[in-house]
């Protein structure tokens, strides 16, 4: 079992002519991922992989019933590549791209609201059910199927913390990166619920980072509503007040809001041990299990 | 991106928020013809990307021309938090009987922008919020539909804020959300607006901060940003492309991705290190990318160990390391001991290429760590 995706699921790649988009979508087709139409406005008729390619997603949906897409298109027009593949009738959109103005993620976060489509990211890596799917750029050979959710704002520090499990043999029922960016489609608290409800997923893995307060949002829903354990890790500790690290999201404000220090101080009143380094997570993972 | 006071006054201006009449200065001559034009009082206001100007001394209110010739002596060329003076405004002084904060910001737990008012303005409003949250006025905005002049009225009347000036007072808010969002801004403030004994109502401060994402779109605005006040490291590494922030320490952190640069960081503060700065590559970096951000690590002169931490996904272990051995292989004598640990995409590739007798190879991040930290201590 999964949450999300998983080798059913039916993806168009909407930038499939790009370079970026084109590469991923090869190594996303590699993966097993049942790639199955690309989306670029003008390109309609051509074939990438072998996948043919439609002016928009609505026809790409509706001609390969696919249900979910992952947008690789360049932050001035990736905001709208969004707004499309919410009004076509595709349950998931996985947006890639980073450096989206974040007044057109406000606008598209008043849309969510009153569609039934998710959306993961943007700036993330995507999501992957080891085994069968992969939706993004996660790098597949180093994910294991296994029983242990995770869930990240990082890219990279979801491969750390995945290599620090494997050495343990510990796989991973689905690992989902939600993006560094400000504001993002699916919290930390939406892909707990989900974790919570998946009967394969034993444990789970939250990486949070400094700025916001999504980390303690989900500190409260773990303390009322989970069963299912969970181990933390915060990036960002040493970070000084009012530098964006990396991240446009990653940001301890000049008032002191968004600090690691009280992002791991609400979990572990949740009752969350949060590892002082990427191993010991893996550690506390292996005393759940 | 910050915008100085007198550009943000600029843009409000032409936006026909009322502003005080107002002089951009940079030498003391420069001040004088500007009081002779503006008279008395007249403040005299440094214009620094640094909060608490009046409190540190960046702000004085010269009553005669001794006065302005002295504050304007004092005032440019001094430091501020870090910052040198290079410009004062001079702007024509405010005969206030109250003063209002008024502000728009993008609340990002809720995914929208919202409007503060507060009768408590001139002070700090952090302090407010924490303090007295009541004191401020919140309405948030759909931003597909902009703020309603129902709602700019709303919590403007909320605040408190007198009937008498009420309705200039919601035009100011309106007019300022229209800049937030046809600037793209992040966070638009003015504290204070002053309310004169006439009842008119004046923008005595202005605080406008851009989205850097947004820049692409906003070419006037990229024009503005003031490489002066970077700190010439980070000016460097803008042009290089990078992410970097430059911290206290002596450890100089290389790696990829956001979360994972922090992580490295936050592990040298753990092992009982200082991280000197915070670089991220990003995805798919190439050799030469590889040896400008050496070349970036080893420009700061508190450096005296380094540790170079990649986990591939897109990015090739083998591209990181043919870049770590080229930039490495022009020097005489490696000018800091270098860390390297590679993980991922080609790392063993990666691991085989690496000169041995130029950097130290580790396979763990906690070892690559604590080796870079051994040897910053050492080193000193």
């Amino acid at each position: 079992m999964s949450i999300l995706v998983d080798e059913n699921t039916r993806v168009v790649v909407q930038g499939i002519t790009g370079g970026e988009g084109k590469f991923h979508a090869g190594q996303m087709i590699d993966y097993g991922t049942n790639v199955v139409a690309g989306a670029v406005p003008g390109k309609g008729g051509q074939e990438v992989h072998g996948v043919p390619v439609y002016d928009t997603v609505r026809e790409a949906a509706r001609e390969e019933d696919a249900d979910a897409s992952v947008v690789f298109v360049p932050p001035a027009f990736a905001a709208d590549a969004v707004f499309e593949s919410l009004d076509s009738p595709v349950d998931l959109v996985v947006a890639i791209t980073e450096g989206i103005p974040t007044q057109d993620m406000a606008k598209v976060n008043k849309r969510l609201s009153e569609v039934d489509t998710r959306l993961i990211g943007p700036n993330c890596p995507g999501i992957i059910t080891p085994g069968e799917t992969k939706l993004g750029i996660l790098p597949g050979n180093i994910f294991e199927s296994g029983d242990v959710g995770l869930v990240s704002r990082s890219g990279t520090l979801t491969y750390q913390v995945v290599s620090n499990l494997t050495e343990r043999g510990i796989g991973q029922t689905t690992a989902v990166g939600i993006g560094g960016d400000p504001i993002i489609g699916t919290s930390f608290v939406d892909a707990l619920e989900l974790f919570e409800e998946d009967p394969d997923t034993e444990a789970v893995v939250m990486c949070g980072e400094i700025g916001g307060e999504d980390e303690e949002q989900a500190a409260k829903y773990i303390s009322q509503n989970m069963d299912t354990p969970v181990a933390g890790f915060i990036a960002g500790r040493t970070a000084p007040p009012g530098k964006r690290m990396g991240h446009a999201g990653a940001i301890v404000s000049g008032s002191g809001t968004g600090t690691a220090e009280s992002k791991i101080e609400a979990l572990n009143d949740a009752g969350v041990p949060v590892g002082d380094t990427p191993s010991e997570v893996a550690e506390h993972v292996e005393g759940f299990l | 991106m910050k915008l100085h006071e007198y550009q943000a006054k600029e843009i409000f201006a032409d936006a026909g928020i009322p502003v005080p009449d107002s002089r951009l200065a940079s030498t003391v001559d420069e001040v004088m013809d500007a009081v002779d034009e503006i008279g008395y009082p007249a403040a005299i206001k440094a214009q620094v990307h640094v909060g608490g100007r009046g409190k540190a001394g960046g702000i004085k209110i010269a009553e005669d021309d001794q006065q302005a010739r002295q504050y304007a002596d004092e005032i440019l060329g001094m430091d501020l938090k870090g910052y040198t003076v290079d410009e004062v405004l001079v702007e024509a002084g405010v005969d206030f009987e109250n003063e209002l904060y008024v502000g728009v910001t993008m609340d990002r737990g809720e995914g929208e922008p919202v409007a503060m008012v507060s009768t408590e303005g001139g002070v700090d409003i952090e302090e407010v919020a924490s303090e007295t949250p009541d004191a401020i006025a919140r309405e948030h905005i759909d931003p597909a539909f902009g703020l309603h002049p129902y709602q700019a009225r709303g919590v403007v009347y909320e605040a408190g804020v007198d009937r008498e000036y009420a309705n200039d007072v919601a035009s100011i808010l309106t007019s300022l959300y229209d800049l937030f969002e046809e600037r793209d801004a992040s966070e638009i403030e003015v504290n204070p607006v002053m309310i004169t004994a006439d009842g008119d109502v004046v923008a005595a401060d202005a605080v406008m901060n851009i989205d850097d994402d947004a820049l692409f779109r906003q070419p006037d605005l990229a024009e503005m940003e003031d490489e002066a006040a970077e700190d010439d490291l980070e000016a460097k590494a803008n042009d290089y492309g990078f992410d970097y922030v430059r911290l206290s320490g002596n450890v100089g952190i290389i790696g990829n991705g956001a979360g994972l640069v922090m992580t490295t960081l936050d592990l040298v503060d753990h092992y009982g290190g200082e991280p000197a700065n915070f670089l991220d590559i990003g995805g798919g970096a190439k050799a030469e990318r590889v040896a400008n951000a050496l070349d970036m690590v080893f420009s700061d002169e508190n450096v005296d160990s380094v540790v170079f931490n990649i986990f591939g996904g897109i990015t090739r272990g083998d591209e990181v390391a043919k870049g770590i051995n080229e930039a490495l292989g022009r020097f005489d004598e490696i000018p800091k001991p270098v860390v390297v640990r590679l993980a991922g995409t080609n790392a063993e590739e990666g691991m085989e290429i690496l000169n041995a007798d130029l950097v130290q190879v580790e396979s763990t991040l906690e070892d690559a760590v604590q080796r870079a930290v051994e040897n910053a201590e050492g080193n000193q």
